[in-house]
């Protein structure tokens, strides 16, 4: 399944660095993410963009991973060429990244997202 | 709306009333204060603000308009013209909103001084004094300008090789992040208006709250606590519904009518985000979440002038329709330097594109840009840098054409950095040129080039620093 059924993200920029904040809607799908979302996996996903290093801080809290990608927004959004040149696009580029399912009841946690996101 | 937030507005009331009349009152500290954000960049839409003006029962209301680069543009501005430099919706912006906000005793706090805090802050009075304002008093925040001191300084550039002076006179424009300090000082001194340069984002909004309950400067706890609701309201619409939308994933009801966001604040720093009812957007626990994490980069360790913030520990919590409880944030002691946003003439950026359609448009769209790229060569050094997207295939993602591509239509992207103006206009032309010596069936050709202006980071120690006002009193 894409990662999208089970979190949300959001993209920022400092200069030439990116970050991109993976959150469960549902906090029970905090430790499926944390097994499959890694570093390794992200830079895997992003090979095209990334130049630098990948770094993960974990927020279990609030069911989010928080990646810092450094050197991956190619001069950073005054100097970048690219049509992006904020990375804003990264967040749903991640988003669409295939991942196991969770062993049961695949579908439960999309509609939690969903009720929770209409509230 | 709750029994607090109308106590708050009061004294919100008496603090405006207070400073246009000049008596000193001894206020009674509030329990709680209520913040709106104007604006989360300066070509945001001002309906929304004007409707937080008006209905909002704000005590201040804060535009955040500065992006890092806006400095260095506004400061050529300056040097051609010595009343400009300052934020250019300014008028537009405190035209729409300066009565109302007058009316509703909300004071107004914005960094669309840009590089002339004090040009802003003589505009602002003449706009109140054409709206009939008088007494209005505003204040410019300036000393954030520390371009001769760097300079002399030649200090490392970070994240990049090189020092400033290797820069030359391509180094345009050098603005500290200032904190909340100067703008304390402007509100104890009666301000309805604090207009400033570069300031950290986060301080705009932490000032007013230092100000009404009296934080000391060494409270990391609330200081981290209010740079915390700083962070979530500096993109205004960002925490309520925009910039989230998802359809079928995450729905906002009404994006186009989106309501920018308030912040109750306690005395402790804990906090309420909602908006106005009947708004459009949504506020939830996952759009303050995303909003939180967005720029963010150690969780437990966001830098500003006023502290080292800790967000690891926050909490938020669904506190009823499009509202949303904020607790647990901290903070730890500000750092020594300051951080300087130092811009620079990067050369030109060309921007040329033309669209391919219907069976083949891939590989047309791919003739295209290797037509280009041949072309440009001609141009030889002049051509620094370029890049060939196709947008619909691989222009964000970066993946290759044909692994990427599904559709029926693409846009050839050819953009390129070059040493001159003709140069970019050179490789923008090759790009029109394509209409009658390229692949078959081009359309929709559109150019564009302009002067680049890169930013770069440097430190310098806060003492060097001093942050000063300039008043305006409307008569």
């Amino acid at each position: 399944m894409k990662l999208r059924e089970i979190a949300h993200a959001r993209t920022g920029d400092k200069g030439d660095t990116s970050n991109i904040a993976i959150i469960a809607f549902n906090r029970d799908d905090y430790e499926h993410l944390r097994a499959e979302v890694t570093s390794e996996r992200i830079s895997k996903h992003l090979g095209h963009i990334l130049r630098g290093e990948v770094v993960r801080y974990e927020m279990p809290e609030l069911g989010a991973l928080n990646f810092v990608l450094h050197r991956a927004l190619a001069g950073g959004v005054t100097r970048s060429l690219a049509l992006d040149a904020h990375g804003k696009c990264l967040s749903s580029c991640v988003l669409g990244m295939e991942i196991p399912a969770r062993a049961q009841n695949e579908t439960k946690p999309k509609v939690a997202a969903l009720r929770r996101a209409k509230r | 709306m709750g029994d607090g937030a109308a106590a708050a507005h009061a004294i919100g009331f008496c603090c405006a009333a207070q400073s246009r009349s000049g008596f000193a009152v001894v206020m009674k500290r509030p329990s709680s204060i209520r913040i709106g954000a104007g604006a989360g960049f300066s070509g945001d839409r001002i309906d929304p603000a004007v409707d937080l003006a008006v209905r909002g029962n704000l005590d201040y209301l804060v535009f955040e308009c500065l992006a890092e680069r806006t400095i260095a543009l506004a400061q050529r501005e300056k040097l051609k013209n010595a009343d400009a430099g300052y934020d250019p919706y300014l008028e537009e912006r405190l035209s729409a909103v300066l009565k109302p906000c007058v009316q509703s005793g909300v004071r107004i706090i914005s960094n669309m001084g840009a590089a002339h805090p004090i040009a802003a802050a003589r505009k602002t009075a003449e706009i109140a004094a054409g709206l009939g304002l008088r007494g209005l008093k505003v204040a410019a925040v300036h000393g954030d300008d520390v371009l001769a001191l760097v300079k002399a300084r030649d200090g490392a550039v970070q994240d990049e090789e090189g020092v400033l002076n290797g820069l030359g006179e391509r180094l345009l424009s050098a603005n500290a992040y200032l904190g909340h300090e100067p703008i304390v000082e402007a509100l104890r001194g009666g301000a309805d208006v604090v207009i400033t340069g570069r300031v950290a984002d986060p301080s705009l909004f932490l000032a007013p709250l230092v100000h009404e309950f009296d934080w000391a400067g060494d409270d990391w706890d609330r200081l981290g606590r209010g740079t915390l609701v700083g962070h979530l309201l500096e993109c205004a619409g960002q925490v309520s519904g925009g910039y989230f939308a998802d359809p079928g994933f995450k729905d906002v009801e009404r994006l186009a009518e989106l309501g920018f966001p308030i912040a109750e604040v306690t005395k402790d720093g804990a906090a309420e985000i909602s908006k106005i009812e009947g708004t459009g957007g949504l506020i939830s626990r996952a759009t303050c979440v995303e909003q939180m994490l967005y720029e963010l980069h150690d969780p437990g360790a966001y830098y500003t002038p006023d502290v080292i913030a800790d967000f690891s520990g926050a909490r938020f919590d669904d506190a009823g329709k499009d509202r949303v409880s904020l607790s647990g944030a901290g903070g730890a002691r500000r750092p020594d330097a300051l951080k300087v946003s130092v811009g620079y003439a990067d050369g030109w950026v060309s921007d040329g594109q033309i669209s391919y359609a219907g069976a083949g448009a891939l590989e047309r769209g791919q003739l295209a840009l290797d037509v280009v790229r041949e072309r440009i060569k001609r141009l030889g050094d002049e051509v620094l840098e370029s890049r060939f997207d196709l947008i619909g295939v691989n222009a964000v993602s970066r993946a290759a054409p044909e692994a990427a591509w599904s559709g029926s239509e693409v846009r050839a992207r050819i953009a390129a950095r070059t040493k001159s103006a003709a140069a970019a206009q050179r490789v923008n032309r090759e790009v029109e040129a394509l209409y009658t010596n390229g692949p078959a069936g081009g359309g929709g050709v559109a150019t564009s080039a302009q002067q680049t202006i890169a930013i770069a980071s440097v430190f310098i120690e806060r003492a060097a620093v001093k942050p000063a006002l300039h008043w305006e009193v409307v008569t």
